[in-house]
């Protein structure tokens, strides 16, 4: 029995801090605990960023109890660990559950069971991102739900409670099948244990065909990522979220899709996932494109965001889909880093129009304009945002999106070439959200807004520097993604 | 082992149902000569120790007694332990509630713990007459405690209550002659019994009982207990009599009289009727009725807008996912665990809790709002926030959201039916699963979202919140720490599976 402590504070200190709140803290106080809670947790989760040694790679820092369950009758173990994978992803829950505590700061109503979901939420999801026990990962995977139900149907705006149900009862739906997978997989294998699942799967006699395995389990992955045509319940849900619920959903939950895919879908079926590749890149293709032109006619600030995002998810879709070429290795690398840095930059994007909401009261495009003359700082955070969004070199957004076209490019010509003309789009509806939210003459009812404050200045520089930083130098992660990638790749190879 | 007359040994076998027995005679006398009447749920409460602790001194026993109509092992224990939990807490739940029913409370307590005599009885009976009998003194008392309120609705629901009863037992009792008739013999285990005739006719049972007598006779008493455990399409009588009956007592039908149901049916199908031949049909034949309560039971769930009315139709598909377990037998190829039934015996106790806590919050607000409505939980979180978290963890258990043990129980069930070549039960089941999220969450919506109609302080009496606090505790730490429910279970279970 290994255990070292680290994982299990990093996943259960949100959540005990949310309790915690919900018991002993009033509405005034609670706020404090919480952005004590969650910097804490920014420190922990940038400890193990910081002690994860990616030159030596493979799991580690494991927390395993396996007399957790009688493991005569049922094999589910806490078995907690990390890899190049999930580092950079815990780092990234860790950067948006602050950034989310600050998205909340102005919240009054029924304040401390805000925070207390909040950092439920927090916890679970570096739950999905740490455990290695298949079932343990489940657990995790719906434990999210209740958190965000409540989040949207409670702080929301529009029609929240209709958003919230469809919300829940998609990712239930897709949960549900791959709960029927996972069974599958352990009854034909006899463990839950994620690391030795891939090898065991090659071997094991499986009950039903392994592609209706594959299958089962990538719909839960495809329903959160969003995959067209699972994707209806993203725009309902980030429109009508409050903004830490956004930042929440957009930064960490989507991401939880893409981990799935690669995690269980990748390393457990390395022969389906290169058989159905053209599936996955397809889908993808349909994503970046169909998601940009819907994005480009919306006129909502939010559901703009939210539609990108599909687009966006749809670059995730087409570096994993580069499995099956020459450079899978630089697909998935590619891949992994769009999730990261997409969490980074539509974090900022949401964001930034929470706090133009709070000021202006509508996101409704055509009411606003010229809002740079009096908050010039939200405008240079949202241009920042918006051009990492769409790509610009320097930024984090054009070296994921680089990558994944490298990867892709000779497994898929057809597929990427397509593609890059998302990238295009993209300029279009991000320049011109810009310009007519932004920019030109400002309507009198605006004359008294102010720009933004200190507490709001601060999730803004996080986001920021995170952008920018691996714009610039990005094998801060991207060395340590392609290392936790590499026994996929290993095993792709060998097939092919 | 086999001795023809009762001694001493035989009653201290006994002593858990002699105990209650004597517990219910007890609250009667009291009852006429003390006029406090507040004193009787205590008693009755306290009094429960005594069957418990009987039991736990019995545990690790493996005997017959009563001339092999009844059997002392694990099996019989875990649901003994189930019931007197659930008679406990409806205990507790209910001393305010009971307070209306005047000078009759002590009837009311003793009635309860006479139909867990039964039920405790049901649990080890091994022979077709003990077991019917045992159900009836599960019934009667049932059936009068239906129409305790002496409204035009209770009274409707006691009637149907019994009249259904009747009915079922008819079947029960057809299926039990035509076995008898047969094969001679009405015991279920030891020599010349049922299970040792059917087995020395391995390759064709049928021979024994003349061409599909056998199958007839084994549909007839899953009928007869399908009513007992509100399995569609035998169902009908649910709603009606959940919706009448005082609301413990509704909690009470949906907790224990179920639990006794599912442990008599698993003691029939596994001990006698367990030869690969026939295994293959009657596993079938529950798995049918299983996808029809799970399906039907959710489907009309969404329409309730009566609390106690949702939470019948919830019952019914339960006891579907609870048939998934009874469906996974662990004799057909691949099956070598017990994980079907021991699935079943860990959702039986999970779903104690689960339900239990849902009826104490509902008896707390109905009788502060007198409504039974949907609509007198709005606003609950703001009126009282403890009893709207005990409701809402109850509904995230039912519906199978970690980290509670409706997940956990799920799950295990769910596994144990793939192991068996179920898949599409599971798949059913599971899609079930998702639509009933809607049902629940709407109920969760309107203590969270709602606006409270009236903002009346809703006062909770210390019975009530102990018995709340207690199902929150089963519910939490049987989510977080099945093993060794899990290990309980199939413990129990080892005792009737050779």
């Amino acid at each position: 029995m290994e255990f070292n402590w680290i994982l299990s504070i990093a996943i259960f200190l949100p959540i005990l801090g949310g309790l915690t709140i919900a018991i002993f803290f009033s509405n005034n106080t609670a706020r404090n605990f919480a952005l004590f809670i969650s910097t804490l947790e920014l420190f922990i989760c940038g400890y193990i960023f910081y002690i994860y040694q990616s030159s030596s790679g493979g799991i580690q820092l494991v927390d395993k109890i396996s007399s957790w369950f009688p493991q005569e009758f049922f094999k589910v173990e806490y078995f907690l660990g990390v890899d190049g994978i999930s580092t950079p992803l815990i780092l990234l829950t860790g950067i948006l559950g602050i950034v989310s505590i600050f998205a909340s700061w102005n919240i009054t109503l029924r304040t401390k069971e805000h925070y207390m979901w909040l950092l439920i939420l927090q916890g679970a999801v570096i739950g999905v991102f740490s455990s290695l026990d298949l079932m343990l990962f489940f657990i995790f995977w719906e434990l999210e739900l209740i958190p965000m139900f409540f989040l949207i149907s409670i702080w929301g705006t529009g029609r929240k409670e209709y958003s919230a149900m469809k919300f829940l009862i998609f990712t239930l739906l897709g949960s549900a099948f791959m709960l029927i997978g996972i069974l599958l997989i352990y009854l034909s294998t006899g463990t839950f244990d994620m690391t030795k699942l891939p090898s065991e799967m090659a071997s094991a006699t499986l009950i039903i065909p392994a592609s209706s395995i594959f299958l089962l389990t990538i719909i839960a992955f495809a329903v959160k990522l969003p995959v067209f045509p699972f994707h209806t319940w993203l725009p309902d849900a980030h429109t009508d979220a409050p903004t830490a619920a956004s930042v929440m959903l957009a930064g960490v939950l989507l991401k939880m899709g893409g981990y799935g895919i690669l995690r269980v879908s990748a390393s457990m079926f390395p022969n389906q996932i290169t058989e159905f590749a053209w599936l996955i890149g397809g889908l993808g293709v349909i994503n970046i494109i169909y998601g940009a032109i819907v994005t480009l006619r919306q006129s909502d600030l939010k559901r703009l965001v939210a539609y990108s995002s599909i687009s966006h998810m749809g670059f995730v879709l087409l570096g994993i889909a580069a499995i099956s070429g020459p450079f899978g290795e630089i697909g998935l690398t590619g891949a992994a880093l769009q999730m990261f840095t997409h969490g980074t930059i539509t974090g900022l994007l949401f964001l930034t129009i929470g706090f133009i909401y709070e000021r202006t009261h509508t996101r409704h495009i055509p009411d606003l304009g010229g809002l740079s003359l009096k908050m010039p700082l939200l405008t240079i955070s949202i241009l920042i945002a918006g051009l990492a969004s769409l790509g610009l070199p320097g930024t984090s957004g054009f070296v994921s999106e680089l990558t994944v076209f490298m990867g892709s490019f000779k497994a898929w010509t057809l597929f990427t070439s397509i593609s890059v003309f998302g990238v295009v789009l993209a300029a279009g509806y991000i320049l011109w959200m810009i310009q007519r939210s932004m920019f030109g003459p400002l309507p009198t009812r605006f004359n008294s807004l102010s720009d933004a404050t200190w507490a709001e200045l601060i999730p803004i520089t996080i986001l920021v520097i995170s952008i920018i930083s691996i714009g610039i130098y990005p094998s801060i992660i991207s060395d340590m993604f392609s290392e936790g990638l590499k026994p996929i790749t290993i095993a792709i190879e060998a097939i092919n | 082992m086999d001795t023809p007359v009762t001694n001493a040994h035989e009653i201290y076998l006994l002593l858990p149902e002699i105990s209650m027995g004597i517990l219910a005679a007890t609250i009667i006398i009291i009852d006429l000569i003390s006029q406090k009447k507040n004193i009787l749920p205590i008693i009755a409460t306290f009094g429960l120790i005594f069957p418990l602790y009987f039991s736990i001194q019995l545990s690790g026993t493996n005997e017959f007694a009563f001339s092999r109509s009844i059997i002392v092992d694990e099996f019989g224990l875990f649901f003994k332990y189930l019931i007197i939990v659930a008679t406990a807490i409806v205990f507790m739940s209910s001393n305010k509630y009971a307070t209306v029913f005047g000078k009759h409370q002590g009837e009311y307590y003793a009635l309860i713990i006479l139909s867990a005599t039964g039920m405790m009885l049901l649990s080890s009976a091994v022979e077709l007459i003990t077991i019917y009998i045992a159900l009836e003194l599960t019934a009667l008392p049932m059936a009068a405690l239906v129409a305790f309120i002496r409204i035009k609705k209770s009274a409707e629901s006691g009637v149907k209550f019994l009249i259904l009863s009747a009915f079922s037992s008819a079947f029960l009792l057809y299926g039990m002659v035509l076995i008898y008739g047969f094969a001679g013999t009405t015991y279920l285990l030891g020599d010349h019994s049922l299970s040792t005739i059917i087995s020395q006719n391995t390759e064709n049972p049928d021979l024994v009982f003349g061409g599909g007598a056998l199958l007839l006779a084994i549909t007839l008493i899953t009928v007869g207990f399908a009513f007992k455990i509100s399995a569609v399409p035998f169902h009908m009588w649910a709603p009606d009599v959940y919706e009448g009956a005082p609301t413990p007592i509704t909690g009470y039908l949906s907790v224990a009289s179920k639990a006794a149901g599912f442990a008599i049916l698993l003691r029939i199908l596994y001990t006698s009727f367990d030869t690969y031949e026939i295994i293959t049909d009657w596993s079938m034949l529950i798995a049918v009725m299983s996808a029809l309560s799970m399906t039907l039971g959710n489907l009309i769930a969404i329409q309730q807008t009566n609390i106690k009315r949702l939470l019948a139709y919830s019952t019914i598909a339960q006891a579907g996912y609870i048939m998934i377990g009874l469906s996974a037998v662990a004799n057909l190829p691949g099956g070598e665990d017990q994980s079907g039934p021991a699935g079943i015996l860990f959702y039986l106790a999970g779903y104690l809790f689960t339900n239990l806590a849902a009826f104490s919050v509902i008896i707390v607000v109905s009788n502060n709002t007198k409504s039974e409505k949907l609509t007198a939980f709005n606003g609950l979180s703001k009126i009282n926030p403890f009893l709207s978290a005990i409701m809402a963890l109850s509904m995230i258990s039912l519906i199978g959201i970690p980290p509670t043990v409706g997940f956990m129980s799920k799950i295990y069930i769910f596994s144990s039916a793939i192991d068996t070549g179920l898949e599409w039960l599971v798949f059913i089941g599971v899609i079930n699963s998702v639509i009933s999220a809607y049902y629940y969450l709407k109920i969760l919506k309107a203590m969270y979202i709602e606006k409270p109609d009236n903002s009346e302080k809703i006062r909770l009496d210390t019975g009530a919140t102990l018995s709340a606090s207690l199902c929150v505790l089963g519910i939490i730490i049987f989510g977080v720490f099945p093993g060794p429910l899990i290990n309980i279970a199939h413990n129990a279970v080892s005792s009737i599976i050779n």
